[in-house]
């Protein structure tokens, strides 16, 4: 069994699904911060068999809780502070996400004009489907 | 400031005051002619549509307002890089309403962002085309009196087409309407529109590939046009084509009361010989398409 220490001041990103979590470091940007990161894949877990965990330490005011709450709002974000967990969020789907993904669609006006912001409003929380804002494509997860 | 950027924007009593006065515009035209006196409206098409720009400047004119604006790209700013925000900053600084028409999905809601003045989508691409769907509801209001409890039969290419789509989103909000879909495998409703509108909505419906299978229990009829190049291969087109031309016999099958609409242009899914027909609306549908968007200038404008 591998075993990575704790962290001092963070977040830990628990119960993403097994092999997902190197997306999650890129959907948070994660290379461009200058802190430490564990990435530990295919981790045991009751609940879901295996389980990846992101462990990042820093300030844990930079994680971006809208995009983790787009992506899989299932994930357990604990925050740490002098090595205990301080808080535990709870994810939401966000109601709007601006600039996290891009249409694909390609009649869409954002595929001409380069500076409008993309923006996806959650039309179905049911579903989780969300639409662009200008031409209501749906965004189709791959996540 | 309110924009329409699509048939959705306005609830249905909403739509009730609108057509209200479109209605009363029909039957009192003069009593209207000066009410855009001093205001302009600004006509930007970004790709060639003759009847919807005309019918835009018909109605503004008959309000006694006038026109400015370009009828395709090329003579725009667009052809120079101008973003369509930009272009829009300008208009509003010429006109006191812009109704804009776009190759690309959702350019008028980028517009309505960025705009002072009130902005009509008068179609983007695939996505909406709302003044059209305005003029067949005021249409089936006018001829039929109602909005609600009625069979509607849409046939063609109901795959495609923007109007179709449009015309169930608006219609299922009103009590009683039962759909019947005529159209061939390859075109039929798609599934965005099945789950997401009918099923979620309950809304029963039937589809049916032959017009003359199902023309009978029909209180209107909404034809589109089915394009050859929308089939896989030839043969099938050859096969089918004759269904969704609508001719006298097919009429003969109808109701004495049902009507024909179409978005137009017809090519030749209906047959010249059916014009003279009574139930044959779609040139009045055009002459309502002014009238709803006389209406709709006066609403947005708030001069009523």
């Amino acid at each position: 069994m591998l075993n990575v220490g704790k962290i001092e001041q963070g977040f830990v990103l628990d119960h993403i699904k097994a092999g997902k979590s190197l997306s999650i470091y890129e959907y948070l940007q994660l290379d461009q911060l200058d802190c430490t990161v564990a990435i530990i894949k295919n981790a045991k877990s009751n609940k879901m068999g295996k389980k990846d965990i992101l462990k990042v330490e820093c300030d844990p005011s930079l994680i971006n809780l809208d995009i983790l709450g787009f992506i899989d709002h299932t994930i357990t974000v604990n925050v740490i502070k002098d090595g205990e967990i301080q808080e535990k969020k709870e994810l939401i789907l966000p109601k709007e996400v601006k600039n996290v993904i891009k249409c694909k669609n390609p009649r869409c006006i954002t595929s001409i004009e380069q500076e409008l912001p993309h923006i996806f409003k959650l039309t179905d929380d049911k579903k989780e489907v969300y639409r662009c804002k200008y031409c209501e494509e749906k965004y189709e997860k791959f996540y | 400031m309110r924009h329409l950027m699509s048939p959705l924007d306005f609830t249905t009593s909403e739509l009730d005051k609108l057509f209200d006065l479109a209605s009363e515009i029909e039957k009192n035209p003069k009593k209207f002619s000066n009410t855009c006196n001093g205001k302009i409206l600004a006509t930007c098409f970004y790709e060639p549509s003759t009847r919807t720009r005309l019918s835009f400047e018909s109605a503004m004119y008959h309000l006694g307002g006038n026109v400015l604006g370009f009828s395709d790209a090329a003579s725009s700013s667009a052809s120079k890089g101008e973003s369509v925000s930009d272009t829009i900053r300008m208009i509003s600084c010429y006109a006191d309403i812009c109704a804009i028409r776009h190759p690309k999905e959702g350019a008028p809601v980028v517009a309505s962002n960025k705009s002072s003045i009130p902005v009509i989508n008068a179609g983007d691409g695939g996505h909406q085309h709302p003044t059209q769907t305005l003029t067949d509801l005021l249409t089936i209001r006018s001829m039929k009196g109602r909005l609600e409890n009625f069979t509607i039969g849409l046939c063609g290419d109901l795959k495609f087409g923007r109007t179709v789509h449009s015309l169930i989103n608006a219609l299922i909000r009103y009590p009683g309407i039962q759909f019947i879909f005529i159209s061939p495998e390859e075109l039929k409703i798609p599934d965005y529109i099945r789950e997401d509108v009918l099923d979620k909505n309950k809304i029963s419906y039937k589809e049916f590939v032959r017009l003359e299978d199902c023309m009978e229990d029909l209180d209107l009829l909404y034809m589109t046009r089915v394009q050859r190049e929308r089939f896989f291969n030839e043969e099938e087109y050859i096969r089918l084509k004759d269904f969704y031309i609508l001719d006298k016999n097919k009429m003969a099958l109808a109701k004495e009361d049902m009507l024909v609409l179409h978005p137009l242009p017809r090519v030749n899914e209906i047959s010249v010989e059916v014009d003279d027909d009574p139930r044959a609306v779609y040139f009045k549908q055009v002459q309502y398409g002014v009238y709803v968007r006389m209406a709709l200038i006066l609403t947005l404008l708030e001069l009523i």
